[in-house]
């Protein structure tokens, strides 16, 4: 059995007229179904390249990328893109919004909008149909953005920092919210995080990259043991703390001699 | 919300006599200036024959209504104007799309579409008196060059800063270039749309005028130089004012639809 989704070997740098960025170096993992990983690794590393290789937008300089064992490339494979900010099209209404994936696919069977209207009530915004984006908090914003996404069905859901534009309390639900929705469609996911409380909360196994060139430094299974998971609940798991350093040491390794380790269980409190 | 306090109604108050004031204090100014022409003109401190006056230029209009010619001549040059700015909006759209559409192309066209729009319009109207004859049609050229090569210019460098990320969007939900254009850069580039419409309605009745001077019979552009020509200065004030208002009217009636248009969006 192949996993959903595995990347071989892959390399890729950007060319620009200022001379070659190398992003990524010989990166390999994979993703089974149903699995949520995310992505950690310093800012500007190579996380959003690594997806846009996945979804089809870049190809891979070396390495293949594969689905089901197949190289079919990012845009037949039916694959969710949540990008870092809503992008909801203020001149649409929330509904317009919502459809807009099915109307570029010229999928609008009254099946798949009748799933809209259903994702559309679970997730709190029924009443705000007819509203324009501008009329919304940035937590609905997000999950109308989601709705979006799932509509297509994706077998895949690449998620770019979904919830870095938003402040922390709305951060915590919105992440809390949208992390009980994809266990609950039971969609393999693929996030991109800077917040190792998130990673860590949220995803079944945990990437962490290193500096640019990104080349792979380690992959963490999480385990917390919890009878019914969410990532708010996560947070308060025994294990949360000890995942929590364990990923933050990962990361700072290479800086160990510039920071102190000692600021470690510091930060990991005010978490 | 009807609880609004003493002070908020002061303010209010202020602001709609503050504005009440300044239309007024425009009208006056209006008035003043027609009423210091009369008056010099009566009084012979300029010559009416070479600088008219209000009452003259009433009367012509009240002469040239009876006879039916002035509707003619407003008629022929309005007509122009619309046709041509018709001309400017659709090919000024179907090129800065065409051009967003070949990147390449539009690299190559650039330098060219700029020398174009610096070029003074003016320059070409003989030449086109001469390839196209001197009917409407050139007249309608003459208003369609003026104002055409800014509206794609326009256009397309508003095109090009559509967000890309709002592009990127579409792409991720499956959609080509096309739906990119359709979804996205010509919904987002309303607003642009409409104000640069709204510029080149003037540009457009420039550029008619331009072209009635030299290769027509009819408008009121034809009127100025005619009247200017047999000073009959009565004619070249009457078109001037009556442009003035023409100018306006289209101004105002683009700004109308802007609005409407732009309505729905800024909630
Ligand atoms: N279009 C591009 N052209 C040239 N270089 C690029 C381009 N896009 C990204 N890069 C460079 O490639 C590197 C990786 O970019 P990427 O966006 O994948 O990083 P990231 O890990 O997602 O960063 P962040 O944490 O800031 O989101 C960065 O150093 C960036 O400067
Ligand atoms: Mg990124």
């Amino acid at each position: 059995m192949h996993p959903l989704l595995e990347l071989k070997d892959v390399c890729f740098s950007y060319h620009t007229p200022q001379g070659e960025t190398v992003a990524l170096s010989h990166i390999s993992f994979s993703v089974a179904q149903g699995e949520f990983l995310a992505i950690v690794g310093p800012s500007g590393c190579g996380k959003s390249t690594i997806l846009n290789l996945i979804c089809g937008l870049l190809s891979p300089e070396k390495g293949e990328i594969l689905f089901h064992g197949e190289a079919s490339g990012g845009r037949t494979a039916n694959i969710g893109y949540m990008l870092q900010k809503d992008h909801l099209l203020e001149w649409r209404t929330i509904w317009q919004n919502v459809i807009l994936g099915l109307q570029i696919q010229r999928l609008l069977a009254p099946d798949r909008l009748q799933l809209v209207r259903e994702m559309l009530k679970t997730y709190g915004l029924e009443k705000f149909r007819d509203a324009y984006p501008s009329q919304l908090s940035g937590g609905m914003r997000q999950r109308a953005a989601l709705i979006r996404t799932l509509a297509l069905q994706p077998d895949l859901l690449l998620l770019d920092e979904p919830f870095s534009a938003l402040d922390y309390q709305t951060r915590l639900n919105v992440g809390d919210d949208i992390g009980k929705i994809i266990r609950r469609e039971s969609k393999t996911a693929v996030l991109v995080t800077h917040d190792i409380s998130e990673a860590v909360s949220m995803a079944d196994k945990v990437l962490i990259l290193t500096r640019r060139p990104a080349t792979v430094k380690s992959l963490i299974p999480i385990q917390l043991g919890l009878t019914e998971p969410s990532p708010l609940a996560a947070r308060n798991a025994a294990e949360f703390k000890m995942y929590f350093n364990l990923i933050w040491k990962e990361l700072n390794d290479h800086v160990s001699d510039v920071e102190r380790p000692d600021a470690v269980p510091a930060a990991a409190k005010t978490q | 919300m009807s609880q609004t306090s003493n002070a908020q109604t002061l303010f209010l108050q202020r602001q709609k006599r503050s504005k009440i004031l300044i239309q007024a204090a425009r009208i006056l100014l209006l008035l003043a200036f027609l009423f210091l022409w009369q008056i010099s003109a009566d009084w012979g401190w300029i010559d009416s024959f070479i600088f008219s006056s209000p009452r003259k230029i009433m009367q012509t209009f009240y002469e040239m209504c009876c006879d039916q010619s002035l509707f003619t001549h407003i008629g022929v040059t309005l007509l122009e104007t619309l046709v041509s700015f018709f001309f400017v909006v659709v090919l000024g759209l179907l090129a800065a799309v065409f051009l967003w559409s070949f990147p390449r192309v539009s690299k190559v066209l650039e330098p060219y579409l700029v020398v174009l729009n610096s070029l003074p319009k003016s320059a070409l109207a003989p030449l086109l008196i001469v390839w196209l004859g001197a009917n409407m049609k050139t007249i309608i050229v003459a208003g369609l060059s003026v104002a055409i090569f800014g509206s794609i210019l326009n256009l397309y460098t508003g095109f090009l800063e559509v967000d890309p990320e709002k592009l990127k969007l579409i792409y991720t939900l499956g959609g080509a270039r096309r739906e990119a254009l359709f979804r996205v850069v010509l919904p987002s580039s309303l607003p642009l749309i409409l104000s640069v419409m709204k510029v080149n309605i003037g540009l457009c009745l420039v550029g008619v005028i331009i072209g009635e001077f030299i290769g027509a019979r009819q408008g009121l552009g034809y009127l100025i130089i005619y009247g200017s020509q047999v000073f009959k200065l009565d004619w070249v004030l009457l078109s001037i004012v009556l442009l003035c208002l023409i100018a306006m009217l289209l101004y105002s009636t683009l700004r109308l639809i802007e609005r409407r248009c732009l309505r729905r969006r800024s909630l």
